[in-house]
């Protein structure tokens, strides 16, 4: 469904992408993992649109969306809940979730995907006019998932889905996301630190290190792999 | 008694007015971060666009007529709206990328060019406006005089005041505006082509000024070139008076900057009129830089 193909993307003279490659079978959940810096945002970001790539390819649904701008790109039904969910504090809920329908005219497919989204996560409906910056870390996750479902995307891109919450909501932001797969056959790519939890729930894997592609396989396999084990699963 | 409420009647007329021209200031800044200091010439412009479009409207509308006057009033609207966009497209937004000081000496730049250009092409003399809109006897209530024009000011900034409250809150494109003022990218990846909002930004702000610019001509009959220096500054204080990004700061800061304005000429001395914003610029940066209704800007970390 995505197949990044050598893309180099960087910030002035430095580099944060030196050709990466992968890719992401359509109805699956790929999960890209490394450390703080290795280029796990820039790589979301730069398939979003947000930054532009200085060579390579990003081929969507077999399409090059490399260098769109990011509208053109959530048009073709690609969804990105950023880092740090970038809820608009300033809108309430109800106007958040009207925010990640943005792109659609049909009122009666706006309230269906409202509905669905209050079904999945009917903390957001309980709290639905009130302003968002006031939601707790959790709910604020919530509502960027929510957010993002609300356009109905046929990819969706999580960046740290699991950054700031208590163990807890992590595993239900987790539970969350297999069941949106399963039950929406969406397919996703999951940046996480946590990378325990991000490949017990994925079907494959990839490992960033600065900048580049060190590892990848199927996710049980990476769980075993030693190298990951003693550096990203604590040994 | 009478006297005071004379004034506040005076003030109020003012005060709408700069709240027009600060609407602009502080939403551009609310989108862009970065003050529009060309923002004050638009206003002149929407004066002039009036002066010129009134003996063109006169040969199919009686002027002075409320149809006639309405017409002119939307079409220079239209006109500086459009101009907003242009100044936008060609001046600022090359420099988006750019250090916001770049951007704010570019206003500046542009301002000068507006002011320089109008007086090339309009010339620098002072020219009377012409009467577009009838003038009804002054009313005498309470033993108050008001003006006609002086309700009409009145009127058409709170039909305004409530366009702009209604798009902003309860329009697809207001909402994206909102989106764009707290996280441009986030607001990019709900499919928003930022561009198109702050067009939209510009053409706003810039409709509002015009819209004040006829409010003035009408009131104070005489247009030069350089009349948006000294309101655009003063607007510009009532914008940060009020907490720039804040939309009902703005009307605000602009009520309270003319009412003051006008009771200080009245009371003390007509002398310190053009001082007494200023001096509420430097009091509110010192007690309270966020503005009235501002919120602490909380840094992004």
């Amino acid at each position: 469904m995505l197949e990044i193909k050598n893309l180099t993307v960087g910030y002035g003279a430095i580099n944060a992408l030196h050709g990466i490659s992968l890719s992401v079978a359509p109805g699956s959940i790929v999960t890209l993992i490394g450390s703080n810096g290795a280029g796990k945002t820039t790589t979301l970001k730069t398939v979003s649109g947000l930054l532009k790539p200085k060579s390579g390819e990003i081929l969507y649904e077999g399409k090059n969306i490399a260098g769109l701008p990011p509208h053109e790109i959530v048009r073709r039904g690609l969804a990105h809940v950023p880092e740090g969910r970038m809820v608009f504090a300033n809108l309430s809920v109800l106007e958040n979730l009207e925010m990640g329908a943005y792109l659609v005219r049909d009122k009666k497919q706006i309230r269906a995907e409202m509905d669905a989204v209050f079904a999945a996560f009917p903390r957001l409906q309980e709290r639905v006019q009130q302003i968002s910056g006031t939601l707790s870390g959790g709910e604020q996750q919530m509502l960027a998932i929510g957010r993002a479902l609300m356009g109905r995307p046929k990819f969706l891109m999580l960046d740290e889905p699991s950054l700031g919450l208590a163990p807890l909501l992590v595993a239900a932001i987790f539970a969350k996301i297999v069941e949106i797969n399963r039950a929406r056959g969406l397919t996703i790519l999951l940046v996480e630190q946590n990378a325990n939890r991000a490949l017990e729930i994925s079907h494959a894997g990839y490992v960033l290190e600065t900048g580049r592609i060190t590892l990848s396989g199927d996710s049980p396999s990476l769980r075993q792999n030693p190298q990951v084990r003693s550096a990203y699963l604590g040994g | 008694m009478t006297e005071l409420l004379q004034q506040l009647i005076n003030g109020l007329a003012l005060g709408s007015i700069l709240a027009l021209i600060a609407l602009g200031y502080t939403m551009v800044y609310g989108i862009l971060r970065f003050i529009n200091f060309a923002h004050g010439d638009v206003f002149m412009l929407g004066a002039f666009a009036g002066f010129y479009l009134a003996p063109k409207i006169a040969t199919f509308v009686p002027l002075p007529s409320v149809a006639g006057a309405l017409i002119i009033f939307g079409l220079s609207m239209v006109i500086c709206a459009a101009l907003g966009v242009l100044i936008e497209r060609l001046a600022y937004k090359p420099l988006r990328k750019r250090p916001k000081l770049t951007v704010l000496i570019t206003a500046i730049g542009v301002s000068l060019f507006l002011e320089y250009a109008g007086q090339f092409f309009f010339g620098a003399s002072n020219k009377k406006f012409p009467d577009i809109l009838p003038t009804w006897p002054v009313t005498k209530v309470l033993s108050l005089s008001v003006n006609s024009n002086q309700l009409i000011v009145l009127a058409v900034t709170l039909l305004l005041l409530l366009g702009l409250r209604f798009i902003v809150m309860k329009t697809r494109m207001g909402r994206a505006m909102r989106a764009v003022s707290f996280n441009p990218e986030a607001a990019a990846l709900m499919g928003v082509n930022t561009d198109v909002v702050i067009s939209f930004t510009f053409a706003l702000g810039s409709a509002l000024a015009a819209a004040a610019g006829i409010l003035y001509a009408i009131n104070y009959p005489s247009i030069d070139p350089l009349m948006g220096i000294m309101p655009g500054l003063k607007a510009f204080v009532a914008a940060v008076l009020g907490g720039i990004g804040n939309l009902p700061g703005a009307a605000l800061g602009g009520i309270i900057i003319g009412v003051t304005e006008t009771l200080v000429s009245g009371y003390i001395s007509s002398t310190y009129r053009d001082a007494i914003a200023f001096a509420i610029l430097i009091v509110i940066l010192l007690v309270k830089p966020s503005g009235l209704l501002g919120k602490k800007e909380v840094e992004k970390v």
